[in-house]
């Protein structure tokens, strides 16, 4: 195609292709994001192929395949992409199409012809089919043939794994403008909604995925956003939160049937306990109870039952305590406490259960927004997010040549200096006369960085003192019966067992290193200051105070260490 | 990124505090950490353009600033400021029909092609300026029927279909198509271009292939003319309605007209399909590039053809050649048999003769050599065993031998000397086992 390297003719749509499920998504011309339907309806597209008789089946139409057809359906095949065969973790892919060793790579071994003999496809040829379907929905959609993307891929995504996708991308017809990653996308989906105001935040993005579950502290500042530290698991899954109901279903059906065998055992009972398992997993996350109705599930025993939410709770409790766990394990891997975290974005489809969001909320405090459907009418539907911001990128870059997008995102543009501490100043708050510290400029923001502030001042006016300063967050903890028992900060995770002498814990700040005095004169009664802070990559600090509306003003620079740190 | 709102109040500045120029710097920040930003996002775009151009941010602030500033301008540029025609100014609301909608709003230049942006921006022009509030206030009329023309211009342009039907009938927007004699001069694609860009604009398809030039290659002409001759079409006469009369008014009449109007619309679409094949016909029949590719194929035809021809032709002279050639070694080969068979026997004769005068020479020194008597006159026997014995020399030696012992004895008288020559071409036909030793008793 000749638009391959022509900016002005790129249809550009945001991608997600997860392990379980894919999106596609558009930026529409008033700047929103907004995810497409394939031919059958489906906005959350399963990533599933099944082959029959030399016909492909994609998506929700492959996916009940999985009970007639598990030989020649392949799912569940994303992570296996670039990877080498010893290296991979077939678990999840047990019940459809088995990976096989292929040269270096994974293959398929599938009948995806009208001949009787089984090929082998290598995981490559999958993903370029599967992009290629996806692209397809997408230009039927648009009306416009789709022929780049922005495609979403976890943060511990390998450089050849994004070489493999890359490839299989060109094969699909698909250019590829960037790969962002999963959790930034989702900052950005909800970073890039009209309504949403750029804030200096610490995000927690948690995604309870299909096969595996993700975990990403990310700093915003000023809307550039900076990955402090990232979990995965592959234990804690949503394929687990279905096992669970599974052995639950399985369980009763044995109750009823004394006579029957376990449908675990037999091959189709399985597949179909599972689909119909996870039907009822996304039906509990709306209504609170669902009808569990699979026919002929082993042996020709219908079987239908109902479970309410409270029981899937209880069932799935575990995990989600382990989920919450893993939450707070990232949170402490950066360094940070519950308390410096401003909200919790839940992404992946699992994030739809209530109890998830629940639990997540109970682990942090009050002042952290949790941005789930069951806790926060706003949100975005989680298994979104990722795409949606895909497409938002999608459209900010498309214009761009691709070698200016690569040049951008080389690491001599991202990696820059990062305040190790607050920067801001003293104040006074009521009587007490030694300064409270204020910030301006929060620890983690990347260099440079300018931020203005606007101070009130004495009632009375007059002249003023302005002090620059560092500032250490520190954690107070209070508790209302003073014990001699020292509790260490991060024991959070405890708090069920010391419910009865509760602590009460406090971001508060300690004043570090002073930088700098200003003083501003005869300020008029009931009068602003605003602060301008310029901080530069070499650490050095341009400050500028005046009076708002006032004339004049005091200008000061504060010389940089010129340390190592100035980097690129 | 929003200021920072502190509500905490500043100190007072303390009694006797100095600073240079009201300032003092007083510590260092701490060291920074490196760490990897997310490229992602609008404020990411700002940085790397930042740190890419090495701006600072003011710096930027400003670029950016001007370079929208220059966008809202280049739209502004350009803007509808077509003169009004006085009688168009006069037209009554009552009859749109017939009125330009594009004239109307000033946008006649733009026709078919103007963007709906470009029709409120300019319906929003030309209500500012014939307002009929305004007009009152300049001590006009109340007359507002050009104003209802713009309204009217402006619902019909910002409907879609209504706007489909209006240009299906635009006559202004019809570019006729050039005369045999005009698109002869040479302006063939400018003239016939300009006739496919009007007619284009009915297609459903997009996008419609271009006309070309001389250089288009063969299969874009190809494309170019399958597209016309399957035109599809969304060109509809609804505009030319006759007015259905309304429902309270005799129900047949209405009924009639609807036909009336359905039938006409059915004609009329059936003569632009027939209008369009002709004019397809005609410019297809004009083209030199139709000629042009023809005369090639044809000169690759002919060429293949022509090869093939000198191919055989070829073929046939080398075979003949290569006849000629055989015939003449042959002759060739004749005339040198019978050459070397005549020569031959010359060879042979002059070799027997030589081998004859030879022998007469050797007998003659035998003779000479007194038959190889001591001394006196031989006797008969002596003659005859010495005669016999030359003779079965002579018999066993071959014509060269022979001429080589000729030549040796040529000219000698010596009898001595002869009966040695003669004893050692005895031995050496000894050594050579020609004869017995002793065999030749006069020469041993």
């Amino acid at each position: 195609m000749s638009a391959e390297n022509d900016p002005t003719q790129r249809v550009a749509i945001g991608i997600s292709f997860g392990n379980s499920y894919s999106s596609i998504a558009y930026t529409t011309g008033e700047g929103r994001a907004e995810v497409i339907a394939n031919e059958d309806g489906d906005r959350q597209i399963p990533s599933f192929l099944s082959y029959v008789e030399g016909e492909e089946l994609h998506g929700g139409q492959a996916k009940p395949q999985i009970v007639r057809n598990a030989k020649n359906t392949v799912a569940y095949f994303r992570d296996f992409l670039g990877q080498e065969f010893k290296s991979i973790d077939p678990t999840a892919a047990h019940q459809s199409a088995h990976a096989v060793q292929h040269e270096s790579t994974v293959a398929f071994k599938i009948r995806d012809t009208q001949e009787e003999t089984e090929n082998e496809v290598t995981v490559s040829t999958i993903t370029s089919r599967h992009l290629t379907r996806l692209r397809k929905s997408a230009s039927d959609y648009l009306g416009k043939a789709v022929n780049s993307a922005v495609i979403t891929v976890p943060t511990n995504f390998s450089d050849a794994q994004k070489d493999a996708l890359n490839k299989a991308a060109k094969e699909a017809g698909i250019e590829v403008l960037q790969f962002i990653s999963e959790p930034t996308a989702a900052v950005l989906a909800y970073d890039a909604r009209p309504d949403a105001k750029l804030a200096d935040k610490i995000i927690v993005v948690a995604d309870l995925g299909g096969t595996r579950s993700d975990i990403a502290v990310i700093a915003s500042r000023g809307g550039i956003y900076t990955v402090l530290a990232t979990v995965h698991d592959y234990e804690v899954t949503g394929l687990k939160l279905d096992q669970v109901l599974m052995d639950y279903f399985a369980k009763e059906f044995l109750k009823k049937n004394k006579d029957a065998s376990d449908p675990r055992e037999d091959a189709r009972g399985l597949a179909k306990l599972k689909l119909e398992c996870e039907a009822v997993k996304k039906a509990l996350s709306i209504g609170s109870s669902a009808n569990f109705s699979v026919e002929s599930l082993v042996g020709g025993i219908d079987y239908t039952a109902t479970i309410n939410r409270t029981r899937y709770d209880l069932l799935g409790n575990k995990l989600f305590g382990a989920f919450s766990r893993l939450v707070l394990h990232a949170v402490e891997k950066a360094n940070l406490d519950p308390l410096d975290i401003t909200e919790v974005i839940l992404a992946g489809g699992n994030a739809n259960t209530p109890k998830v969001a629940s639990t997540v909320a109970a682990a942090f405090p009050e002042t952290t927004t949790i941005l789930a459907p069951s806790t926060s009418s706003s949100a975005i539907i989680p298994s979104e997010l990722a795409v949606r911001g895909a497409a938002i990128q999608a459209s900010l870059i498309q214009e761009f040549d691709l070698e200016d997008i690569e040049q951008s995102s080389h690491p001599a543009v991202t990696v820059t200096p990062h305040l190790a501490h607050a920067v801001g100043v003293l104040c006074i708050s009521g009587d007490e006369t030694s300064g409270i510290f204020h910030p301006i400029v929060e620890t983690e923001t990347s260099l440079p960085v300018r931020r203005t502030a606007i101070i009130a001042t004495p009632r009375e006016g007059g002249d003023v003192l302005i002090k620059l300063a560092e500032g250490l967050r520190h954690i107070k903890v209070t508790k209302p019966e003073p014990k001699p028992k020292a509790e260490k900060d991060e024991d959070d995770s405890d708090d069920d067992e010391s419910d009865e002498e509760e602590e009460v814990r406090e971001k508060t700040w300690k004043v570090g290193n002073v930088l700098s005095e200003a003083a501003i004169r005869g300020v008029k009664k009931g009068g602003k200051v605003e602060v301008q802070i310029n901080i530069g990559a070499d650490l050095g600090v341009n400050a500028i105070y005046r009076e708002v509306g006032g004339k004049g003003g005091v200008r000061g620079i504060i010389q940089g260490s010129k340390a190592s740190n100035g980097s690129a | 990124m929003a200021a920072v709102q502190i509500s905490l109040p500043l100190p007072v500045l303390p009694e006797g505090w100095t600073g240079e120029k009201e300032f003092k710097s007083i510590g260092q920040l701490s060291a920074a950490n490196d760490r990897n930003i997310e490229p992602v996002g609008h404020h990411f775009l700002a940085h790397a353009r930042r740190k890419r151009h090495k701006r600072t941010f003011s710096e930027d602030d400003r670029i950016q600033a001007q370079v929208n500033v220059k966008k809202v301008e280049d739209e502004d540029e350009g803007e509808i400021s077509e003169p009004e025609d006085p009688v168009m100014l006069q037209r009554e609301a009552k009859d749109w029909k017939g009125q330009d909608h594009y004239a109307v709003l000033g946008i006649t230049k733009y026709r078919w092609r103007a963007t709906e942006d470009q029709i409120k921006r300019a319906h929003r022009k030309k209500v500012l300026k014939h307002h009929p509030d305004k007009k009152a206030a300049a001590g006009g009329t109340e007359d507002d029927q050009f104003f209802k023309c713009i309204q009217k211009a402006t619902e019909v342009l910002s409907d879609p279909v209504k706007r489909r039907q209006f240009d299906s009938v635009d006559e202004a927007a019809e570019v006729e198509p050039p005369s045999k004699k005009d698109s002869q001069k040479g302006n063939f694609y400018k003239l016939w271009g300009k006739v496919f860009e009007s007619e284009g604009r009915f297609s459903n398809n997009r996008p419609v292939p271009k006309l070309g030039n001389e250089k288009s290659t063969k299969e874009e002409v190809e494309t170019f003319y399958n597209f016309w001759y399957n035109f599809d079409s969304w060109r509809t006469f609804e505009y030319l309605d006759e007015d259905v009369p309304d429902d309270n008014e005799n129900r047949d009449q209405k009924r009639h007209v609807e036909r009336k109007n359905q039938n006409s619309r059915r004609k009329k679409k059936t003569e632009d399909t027939v209008r369009l094949r002709k004019l397809v016909d005609d410019c297809l029949a004009l083209d030199e590039r139709i000629k042009k590719f023809r005369q090639q194929e044809n000169a690759q035809k002919n060429k293949r053809r022509l090869d093939k021809e000198a191919e055989t032709k070829r073929l046939a002279e080398e075979a003949a050649k290569a006849k000629e050639e055989e015939a003449r070694l042959a002759a060739e080969k004749e005339a040198a048999d019978k050459a070397s068979k005549v020569e031959g026997k010359k060879a042979k004769e002059a070799a027997k003769n030589a081998a004859k005068k030879n022998k007469r020479v050797v007998r003659g020194a035998v003779k000479d050599a007194n038959y190889f008597h001591a001394a006196g006159d031989a006797p008969a026997s002596q003659i005859d065993s010495a005669l016999g014995d030359v003779d079965s020399i002579i018999a066993k030696i071959d014509n060269e031998e022979l001429a080589a012992l000729t030549s040796k004895l040529n000219g000698k008288k010596d009898a001595a000397e002869i009966k040695q020559i003669f004893q050692d071409e005895t031995k050496r036909l000894v050594g050579a086992g020609k004869l017995k030793d002793g065999e030749l008793k006069s020469l041993s």
